[in-house]
């Protein structure tokens, strides 16, 4: 259940942020705040992901899909 | 002859011996030929998968989109990060029922789950048409490319017509093998070019990004973030949303599911490919410096925005470097594209509807045969003319995204839906869409009482809504009663 709940974390980032954060300043490192946002939440996804990655158990057992 | 169009010829060469190579050692079969037998590794995967995700569009779309409509362009590197997160989740689904039905294209995925041929049809013919609008909007960016990188000595009807031949004969030979072999150097050509571009360009032109915006800024107040209105922050979010959930569904990226040897393989790919979508934001660097540097596009003629650039910019080699990495990142996804329609054609239309007792070998020599078919009529659109790029590609995802209900729900162990409601589904989110897209009518129009700030809610997502309801309410009429269950056909 948790894996699934973390998933959701980069929709609430990207969708439901984007009203609060569409605004030019602060700059980050030269980028509108809106563009530093959304590479943010690139970073920030991918790091979720991985933990999901971990954290789901089914990427521990091998036996129902390993491939031949 | 400048150097330029030597360097595209020679690419364009090496893109088709490598392709005819690609199958080498192989037997093709069917299997074979459509799903590389489902033996592909995580890395070949990731490579098949970026080859259909990075491509002319996010070299010409991208950047053309930046420069016609500003901050807008962000929902690209948007929805691309959270496709992946929803495809962590369809995707290992969808492959083990790929697997243990032996399946070889997104409407025999339907016609196993549903046990319904005729729903399979369905899907291969609202398939086809959006693979359709896909491969026109590669060929056409193929001329684009060609046409300006060669300074106007090849004109786009050459080229069109040249990079369509070359596709058709390598997936003709090689299948999607001959697709996963042009991609790896396609993958390592366009993100050298990408990332070089988009740092030198604002580098050179402005001294670095932060000059950049605040020059664009100066020059068109409000233009590096979203306007209030139209594409505005319902519009981002609506869009990314849809091409999120709905990016998978693509014929040829589903299909492109099938050749990993293993589920965890579409989990790991899940995961690290955000990271390789950073590369669009090079593009939209690129675009925003084209807006000051080459200003006065407008139309389709956005799309030209990028190579008019590094025209202006660099030397004719160099040029012809562009024009190669261009060249291939349309006919990487042109080749799945077609491999993934001739399939469908094939297997699911004609075999499903027309001679059920077709051998396999006859359905793969059937398919191959529909490769060139299927060109001819792209071509044809391509030659025509008409919307920019982005356009072809939103309305494109916006047809695609309806085959999502009836997809995920099936993946369930007890599934609600039934074929008829599948069938319903598919069938009122596509024709709502149309109408949606051919009378401009937003949900505004249709139920007054809204806020008017739904006026900007992506039109694929009131059709899915209107797709669920349908097929909600089929499902519950038509759900098998145990008692009756026996005389279902």
């Amino acid at each position: 259940m948790l894996p699934r709940l973390l998933s959701l974390v980069p929709f609430i980032g990207l969708l439901a942020g984007i009203g609060f954060a569409n605004r030019v300043e602060p700059r980050i490192l030269g980028m509108p705040f809106l563009l530093a946002w959304v590479v943010g939440w690139l970073f920030i996804s991918v790091g979720v992901m991985a933990i999901v990655y971990r954290l789901d158990p089914t990427n521990r057992a091998n036996d129902d899909e390993a491939g031949g | 002859m400048s150097i330029a169009i030597v360097i595209i010829f020679l690419t364009a060469i090496g893109a088709l011996l490598l392709g005819l190579l690609a199958r080498r050692g192989r037997d093709m079969s069917l299997e074979e030929w459509s799903v590389g037998g489902r033996s592909f590794g995580t890395v070949l995967v990731f490579i098949l998968l970026a080859g259909e995700f990075y491509t002319t569009f996010s070299f010409l779309g991208a950047s053309g989109f930046t420069y016609g409509k500003g901050g807008a362009a962000y929902y690209i590197l948007a929805y691309l990060t959270l496709n992946q997160v929803a495809g962590y989740w369809i995707l290992p689904g969808i492959w083990r029922a790929a697997r243990r039905e032996r399946l070889v294209s997104q409407a025999h995925f339907f016609v196993r789950q549903y046990d319904s041929p005729g729903l399979g049809v369905l899907v291969a013919a609202v398939g086809l048409i959006a693979l359709l609008f896909y491969f026109v909007l590669q060929l056409k960016g193929l001329g684009i490319i060609v046409g300006i990188a060669s300074y106007g000595a090849i004109p786009p009807s050459v080229s069109v017509w040249v990079g369509a031949a070359i596709i058709t004969a390598y997936v003709m030979v090689s299948g999607v093998r001959g697709a996963v072999w042009v991609a790896v150097i396609k993958d390592v050509l366009i993100l050298t070019v990408v990332v070089f571009l988009g740092i030198y360009l604002p580098l050179h032109y402005f001294g670095g990004y932060g000059a950049l915006f605040s020059a664009v800024e100066q020059a068109k107040p409000g233009f590096t973030i979203l306007p209030p209105k139209g594409n505005g922050v319902v519009w981002f979010q609506t869009t990314v949303f849809v091409n999120a959930v709905g990016g998978y569904m693509w014929p040829h990226m589903f299909a492109a599911i099938f050749t990993a040897k293993d589920a965890r393989i579409a989990r790991r790919n899940a995961v690290v490919m955000p990271l390789y979508s950073l590369m669009l934001l090079f593009v939209i660097f690129v675009g925003f410096t084209a807006l000051l540097r080459v200003p006065g596009l407008s139309g389709d003629d956005v799309d030209l925005s990028l190579l008019t650039l590094t025209v202006q910019t660099f030397n004719p080699w160099f040029i012809g470097v562009i024009g190669a990495a261009g060249l291939l990142t349309a006919l990487v996804p042109g080749s799945t594209i077609l491999t993934a329609a001739a399939t469908m054609l094939a297997n699911d239309v004609y075999r499903g509807v027309i001679r059920r007792d077709l051998t396999e070998a006859s359905v793969n020599r059937l398919a191959r045969a529909m490769v060139p078919l299927v060109t001819l009529v792209g071509v044809f659109f391509a030659l025509k003319g008409g919307t920019t790029i982005v356009g072809l590609l939103l309305m494109g995802y916006n047809f695609i995204v309806q085959f999502l209900p009836a997809a995920a729900f099936s993946l369930r162990a007890r599934n609600p839906v039934t074929r008829q409601g599948a069938f319903a589904g598919i069938l009122a989110g596509t024709v709502s869409l149309t109408a949606l897209t051919l009378t401009g009518a937003t949900p505004v129009d249709l139920l007054p009482f809204l806020p008017a700030a739904l006026q900007d809610v992506n039109a694929g997502l009131t059709a899915l809504l209107i797709n669920l309801a349908a097929t909600g309410i089929v499902s519950l009429v038509t759900q098998p009663r145990p008692v009756l269950a026996a005389s279902e056909s």
